[in-house]
């Protein structure tokens, strides 16, 4: 009984949640790697989907424009399945709305469609199945996020900006 | 890859999303505050997400690539990811993790944050494709000026 303040300290929302969640989301993965062999990551949408609109030679790669619809059909599985959580299935429906300003999740979201295009990768192509791998590359890439997430959103904490 | 389509082929890429998108709502990554708390060493829950996740892609890609043969859908080989290391891996993983940390939204929490409602998660979306083109745009530009590559 003497860990529970420790553990509430910690995990103030519970532990649940998040490991229901995160066995969720690789089973998400599994179901799609297993049935097709492909090993889907999330950032790769946005420049396979810029092939449509766009004649660069970066978006146009084979790889790019051969996947670029099952891409978009992974995408739309995603926010449909988050809104069957978010409007039916969850304690409390309905539309859930952030207070984090627009100027950030604009320019996080810049620097974010950059970065993870140049790495190769984000939290579920690197983070979920390149750890899963046991790849070296997505381990380096994945102490570098998250080394510098942890210090930005510090640097802003201190900063003054909320939440 | 993905030659030879079934019919199945995109209902399945299709349940695996509606999944996945399901995990990050429950999970509370399709919020930035929650991953914002994580970041600033308020609610360590997140580590429960990435490492559940982990292990069942580990376990998956383990027994896939060992004991079974071919997909059914696309007849493609399993295989595990490993991507060439280059020094891109670490400044692309530097630009990301200051967004990420800026922002609290990473690219697939951010299609489930729609998902669950947040219009305003449209400014980060619309941004990760500003940043997708420009990277794009630079890298066409040099590897067109370039003899090969």
């Amino acid at each position: 009984m003497a860990v529970t303040p420790l553990v509430g300290a910690l995990f103030p929302r519970g532990v649940l949640p998040y490991l229901i969640g995160g066995l969720l989301v690789g089973l998400g993965a599994a179901i799609i790697y297993l049935s097709t062999g492909i090993i889907a990551g999330a950032s790769t949408f946005l420049e396979s989907t810029l092939s449509y609109v766009s004649d660069a030679s970066r978006f146009n790669r084979t790889k790019y424009v051969r996947s670029r619809d099952w891409r978009v059909v992974f995408t739309l599985g995603i926010v449909a399945g988050a809104a069957v959580w978010g409007f039916v299935l969850s304690p409390d429906p309905g539309a859930w709305t952030t207070d984090v300003q627009p100027w950030r999740l604009a320019v996080g979201g810049l620097l974010v469609g950059v970065g993870t295009r140049l790495g190769k990768g984000c939290t579920s192509g690197h983070g979920v199945c390149g750890v899963g791998s046991l790849s070296r590359t997505s381990l380096v890439n994945v102490a570098t996020f998250m080394a510098f997430a942890i210090g930005t959103a510090q640097l802003v904490a201190a900063l003054g900006v909320s939440p | 890859m993905a030659d030879q389509r079934s019919p199945w082929f995109m209902p399945a890429i299709f349940a695996g999303g509606l999944v996945f998108g399901l995990g990050l709502a429950i999970s509370g990554m399709a919020r930035p505050e929650v991953v914002l708390d994580f970041l600033q060493f308020d609610d360590f829950g997140l580590l429960f997400v990435m490492g559940g996740a982990a292990v069942v892609t580990g376990v998956t890609f383990f027994v896939a690539t060992r004991y079974l043969d071919r997909a059914p859908l696309t007849a493609s080989e399993y295989t595990r990811r490993l991507k060439r290391f280059d020094r891109n891996v670490v400044l692309g993983g530097a630009i990301f993790g200051v967004g990420w940390g800026l922002s609290g939204i990473c690219p697939g929490a951010a299609y489930a944050s729609f998902g669950i409602g947040n219009y305003p998660i449209l400014w980060a979306v619309g941004g990760m494709f500003l940043g997708a083109y420009a990277q794009g745009f630079v890298r066409s530009r040099l590897s067109d000026a370039a003899p090969s590559s």
